[in-house]
């Protein structure tokens, strides 16, 4: 996801001189080491000051700049909260917040490098926009509309490196601010952000031999959430099934529920997100989200028990 | 482009008409941070009056921007003067259906960014000075913060990147008044200080002078050595033209009663030029 990132705003940024690059401390490799190379009035590495780099990029967005604030995520957002909230949001300036790394993705380096209550945080400002793609293909639409439409602060929650792509012929197409059908199906519709989609396809081929049918949604904009395109689900599915590499407080599990309680749904809702609770382990990604529920056995096993 | 010609006379009867402005302001609310703002005056009425360059339309070429956001009342008071601001915005100040609060809010003429928690505008700052340095405009950037900001890691921070961005452009004025809240900062952060060395050491020329003194402002850019980034540190007098709101914490936030008015009148009225 970050290689796509990173071509999408060397190609954007050669022809767009308003769009600049701020890091604080992340190596820039790839089209980003270009960009850095050819532009490097419009690349400042702030060092290790998240602080510096949200107020700067507010800075250059000030006087018609479109800057990309680029780290991993948990600096990216909870360091520099307030230049965030004043700075950004506040004064309602086009700058992306690229947070690298989401969740649980770096799941060996502990808990102060996970995030899993990002979008939780950056939903509650007014102004922030929400950008979660789940697939290099999908980063692709969502980094070119940063850089050419977006008008006011956007987190862009992205994975890291080496995901695979789910995005097919038969998906919808991207939209900003509309939930996306990537395959269809009859019975139980899973909504799902980011590149945990992964888990609803596994889930998905197992179901398959049950034969049930099951439809996978990414809700890649969760902010403006997609309200229309949620009652359209609610109207054609009894079965819902949330899958979230975040916190079950402030993400989809509770844009999902509330929508559905204000929409008197009468169907089956059941949310795989992560605890309200800090982990504590080491292991790979998997072994993380298993501690907290999230694996393709359990939520199988569920769905079978609960349809 | 034209160079403002400063009368010093002329920059003082200003300075006490200003500070009768903001008290007279003061009557009607509670909230004015008038302390914060007479220590600042001079400077931001230098800025404004004396370094801010002018194009032919006589509209401002440079920026100024208040970081100090609790002392924007010396901003306001000048913007009004200038009829940047329409007279009707301070006489609706902190009301319902006015336009001003007791911190700027972007977006109103002549305010540059919302400000007001503290170690916001050194960033800001930088991110104006360097875009203006990319597209290679000739615009000076003037800012002033409180020093309360240096005791934000935020403001030092930005303070390296300026450095780092060589940002000749940047000219940062601090009210240096030594009161806050809690009281005198030599005492209760006696480690604050030495100032100037600290400034120096991240990579900006740095002036130290009599913040009241507007000819000493001008100097200090006029004389500037270097290309670095310029720090003047302005000494000043908490609520400087009142004597009983002289360095007292107790008024940085509050107005004085219609006694205290009443006296406080009297007193700048009495000072000569």
């Amino acid at each position: 996801m970050r290689n796509k990132l990173a071509d999408i705003i060397y190609k954007t940024g050669s022809k767009d001189k308003k769009i600049c690059v701020l890091v604080a401390d992340i190596s820039p490799a790839g089209s980003m080491s270009k960009f850095r190379e050819k532009y490097p009035d419009r690349f400042i590495n702030t060092g290790v000051a998240e602080q510096s780099m949200i107020g700067i990029a507010a800075g250059m967005a000030l006087r018609g700049f479109r800057p990309f604030c680029y780290t991993i995520a948990t600096f990216a957002l909870y360091r520099p909260f307030e230049m965030i909230r004043v700075d950004l949001c506040y004064q309602n300036l086009p700058v992306t917040i690229v947070g690298m790394g989401t969740g649980t993705v770096y799941s060996s380096l502990g808990g102060t490098h996970l995030t899993q209550e990002d979008v939780s945080i950056a939903r509650s400002i007014p102004n922030m926009k929400i950008i979660a793609p789940c697939d290099p293909k999908e980063m692709e639409d969502a980094v070119k509309y940063c850089c050419n439409k977006s008008k006011s602060p956007t987190y862009l929650r992205i994975g890291k490196a080496g995901e695979k792509t789910f995005i097919n012929k038969l998906s919808e197409k991207w939209s900003f601010g509309k939930i996306r059908k990537i395959v269809t199906g009859k019975d139980i519709c899973i909504l799902t952000f980011g590149p945990i989609i992964k888990k609803a396809f596994e889930i998905r081929d197992q179901l398959k031999k049950k034969k049930i049918s099951v439809e996978i949604n990414s809700c890649h904009t969760l902010k403006p959430f997609d309200l229309e395109g949620l009652k359209k689900r609610f109207k054609k599915f009894k079965f819902i099934i949330i899958i979230e590499d975040h916190s079950e407080i402030g993400g989809l599990n509770n844009i999902v529920k509330t929508a559905a309680y204000e929409n008197f749904y009468k169907g089956k809702i059941i949310n795989f997100s992560l605890k309200d609770e800090f982990i504590h382990c080491y292991g790979d990604q998997d072994d993380l989200l298993n501690k907290h529920g999230i694996s393709t056995n359990k939520i199988f096993k569920k769905i079978l028990a609960n349809i | 482009m034209t160079d403002n010609k400063f009368s010093i006379i002329d920059g003082k009867k200003r300075c006490i008409k200003y500070r009768k402005r903001i008290l007279d302001i003061s009557q009607k609310v509670s909230a004015i941070h008038a302390a914060g703002a007479f220590s600042a005056l001079e400077m931001v009425d230098t800025i404004y009056h004396g370094l801010m360059r002018k194009n032919l339309k006589n509209k401002f070429i440079d920026t100024f921007l208040m970081s100090k956001g609790h002392g924007c009342m010396s901003q306001y008071v000048i913007l009004e003067s200038l009829g940047i601001f329409p007279k009707k915005y301070l006489d609706t100040y902190c009301t319902k259906n006015g336009k001003l609060g007791s911190h700027p809010d972007y977006g109103l003429p002549g305010i540059e960014a919302s400000t007001g928690s503290l170690g916001h505008g050194m960033g800001l700052a930088v991110g104006i000075a360097h875009a203006d340095v990319v597209e290679k405009k000739d615009i000076k950037l003037f800012l002033m913060i409180s020093d309360g900001e240096l005791q934000e890691g935020s403001t030092w921070e930005s303070m390296m990147m300026a450095a780092n961005l060589e940002l000749t452009n940047l000219i940062c004025f601090v009210d240096h008044n030594g009161s806050q809240s809690f009281g005198i900062t030599k005492e209760t952060h006696p480690k604050f200080y030495p100032l100037k060395e600290k400034i120096v050491s991240f990579g900006w020329e740095c002036a130290e002078i009599n913040g009241h003194n507007s000819e000493e402002s001008l100097d200090a850019v006029k004389n500037r050595k270097t290309k670095k980034p310029l720090m003047i540190i302005g000494n000043t007098i908490k609520g400087k033209g009142v004597s009983f709101m002289e360095n007292k914490p107790i008024w940085h936030y509050r107005s004085p009663n219609p006694k205290e008015y009443k006296v406080a009148l009297k007193e700048l009225e009495k000072i000569k030029n």
